[in-house]
């Protein structure tokens, strides 16, 4: 209750409130001192996480762009000695490899996400939980396994072992990713299209995979940018090429191997091409990743 | 609606002019003085002027898009935390310009509590805890006036008897009513000398809803209340002056009548007010 005197002194909520303001002001100060710590210590350890990425980027700038000439890009690898040598070769066998595994992974990876996004069943926790592992198996066995599974059975080192092994790689990325988007899908869309008398797959079909789509786009480019650069899974199953092969029966090159093999050769033409294929492999990924950003963000706009 | 009327409508100081004669006595303690929000410059809620009275209830009611919790949130400085946000106009507490540059937000809100629309006690906290987080927050140590305030908040906000015997229990284990009831009793408890709610019932049942009602009927000795409600009959329980704001061409809210309630929802000066208090529109 409080009383209707204009003494503060008489009424406990006033005087309350002079307290409160009383020690609110006092310490305003200090709490700002604490603001400015705060900041300047979330400022530092940015700063900190960032000196590694940067320096690694500007190296490999630094080392990789004199590398960059026109029989960098049009020529194959040459024998140590032999100027004017390239990686046209391995650009081709990533590009080839990269879409082979794309290819195949797409349809499994989002079909996949769309059971998960749609099912809770003991089946789906299963599969979940086995994505899950197999996004942190290291890479080096994936690579071990194609080379078991696939080089074993068909007799041969290929490009389509290569592009099997980083499939394996890049299926549970995009399956995670694909559940991700379906999910964040609202239900109550999910349930306007049943409501029209739609099936479940029409409605995921129509209604429900077009709302996801960025989301989908951006797990497909993550997932790509991810397994075009893993080296491990290509040792054990394309061997390596030093002249051009486009037919992904064959053993074949790709920039991440090239990287691999030519940056410990005691040639420095090689190594010289190796530093250029970095940078190449790190322009690519780079763009991937900040292009998946980008579509996701524009259709999103535009879906508004 | 006599010429005359209109004409003092729309210039809204006259108007006010008249009500400080109705009643005397009753202290301003907010004037709002031609407030502008803008949103990356384009204008969300244009040219509000009225005053707020110490011991009374004002409601802001009006459609959607009409700019009311756009305009609630420029009175204790939420508009900060949004870059694109730009407030101009004069809006005073007491002798305190609260647009000022010079005004700290943390102290002014300590002094412009809020009530949001969904109940959000901190879930890690324990119920004593969220009570008196605002003055944990403020840097109240005396274990003497945080008991004091939290009993004294909590009793105000009708919550005491229930949670006196489980104070160190989380906040989350409440009703969704006991909630929005434990966020009114935090912003209590700093004593502040305004409260915001922006539609503090609209996640809440019937029940739970008059309750809140009748706790602001309740408060309104205590701390001046200004609320933000989409639901004209809520306003007309509650408030003692009432803003109605609707949505210009340039689709920017403006206030079109700032009236006693029993006025406003009576014997309106403006048409449009009528028409929106008739259920007319919106």
């Amino acid at each position: 209750m409080t009383t209707l005197s204009f003494d503060s002194s008489l009424d406990p909520i006033l005087s309350r409130r002079a307290e409160i303001q009383k020690i609110a002001s006092a310490s305003v100060k200090r709490r700002k001192v604490y603001s400015k710590i705060g900041i300047a210590l979330c400022l530092l350890c940015l700063v900190v996480a960032c000196v590694p990425l940067l320096a690694i980027i500007g190296y490999t700038v630094a080392k990789g762009l004199p590398a960059w000439n026109s029989a960098f890009f049009t020529q194959v690898t040459k024998p140590e000695g032999i100027p004017n040598g390239g990686l046209w070769n391995a650009i081709v066998g990533s590009l080839i490899i990269d879409a082979v595994a794309v290819a195949v992974t797409v349809p499994f990876g989002v079909l996949g996400g769309l059971f998960l996004a749609e099912s809770d069943g003991p089946i789906a926790s299963a599969v979940r939980y086995a994505a899950d592992v197999l996004t942190g198996v290291p890479s080096i066995t994936v690579g071990i396994f194609g080379y078991i599974i696939w080089v074993k059975t068909v007799g041969s080192y290929s490009g389509y072992a290569g592009a099997f092994a980083i499939g394996i790689i890049m299926v549970p990325v995009i399956m995670r990713a694909a559940e991700t988007a379906l999910r964040g899908v609202p239900t109550n869309l999910y349930e306007a299209g049943l409501a029209l008398g739609a099936r479940k797959a029409t409605v995921a079909r129509r209604v429900t995979l077009p709302v996801a789509l960025p989301g989908l786009i951006t797990g497909v480019l993550l997932a790509v940018a991810r397994g075009a650069g893993e080296t491990a899974p290509l040792i054990f199953t394309i061997f390596g090429n030093q002249f051009m092969q486009t037919n992904p029966s064959k053993p074949m090159e790709a920039l991440p191997l090239a990287i691999y093999s030519y940056s410990s050769q005691p040639y420095n033409d090689l190594v010289q091409i190796a530093w250029g294929g970095a940078l190449l492999l790190m322009m690519v990924i780079l763009i991937l990743n900040v292009g998946a950003r980008l579509v996701s963000a524009r259709l999103r706009r535009e879906r508004r | 609606m006599s010429t005359p009327s209109d004409f003092t409508q729309t210039i809204g100081l006259t108007t006010q002019e008249v009500f400080v004669t109705q009643e005397p006595g009753s202290t301003k303690v907010m004037r709002l003085e031609d407030v502008t929000v803008t949103f990356r410059g384009r204008p969300a809620v244009r040219g509000v002027t009225f005053d707020a009275y110490e011991k009374e209830v004002t409601a802001l009611i009006g459609p959607s898009g009409s700019g009311k919790t756009t305009l609630l949130r420029a009175l204790n400085r939420m508009h900060d935390t949004e870059r694109s946000a730009r407030v101009t106009g004069r809006i005073m507490l007491g002798d305190t310009s609260v647009n000022d540059k010079s005004t700290d937000p943390t102290l002014l809100r300590s002094r412009v509590g809020m009530v949001f629309q969904r109940p959000n006690p901190f879930p890690t906290m324990s119920i004593y805890d969220n009570a008196v987080a605002g003055l944990r927050f403020n840097g109240v140590r005396k274990k003497s006036l945080l008991d004091e305030a939290a009993e004294s908040s909590l009793v105000a906000a009708a919550l005491w008897d229930s949670v006196r015997e489980r104070l160190k229990v989380s906040a989350s284990t409440l009703s969704g009513g006991e909630q929005q009831r434990l966020c009114i009793a935090r912003a209590l408890a700093v004593e502040p000398e305004v409260l915001l709610m922006d539609e503090p019932t609209s996640a809440l049942d019937p029940i739970a809803t008059k309750r809140i009602e009748e706790l602001i009927g309740e408060l309104k000795d205590r701390v001046t209340i200004i609320i933000v409600t989409h639901n004209m009959q809520q306003a007309m329980r509650v408030s003692d002056r009432c803003a109605f704001l609707l949505m210009a061409e340039d689709r920017s809210g403006e206030l079109i009548e700032y009236a006693p309630t029993s006025k406003l929802f009576s014997e309106p000066d403006d048409p449009r007010t009528l028409d929106y208090v008739h259920g007319r529109f919106g």
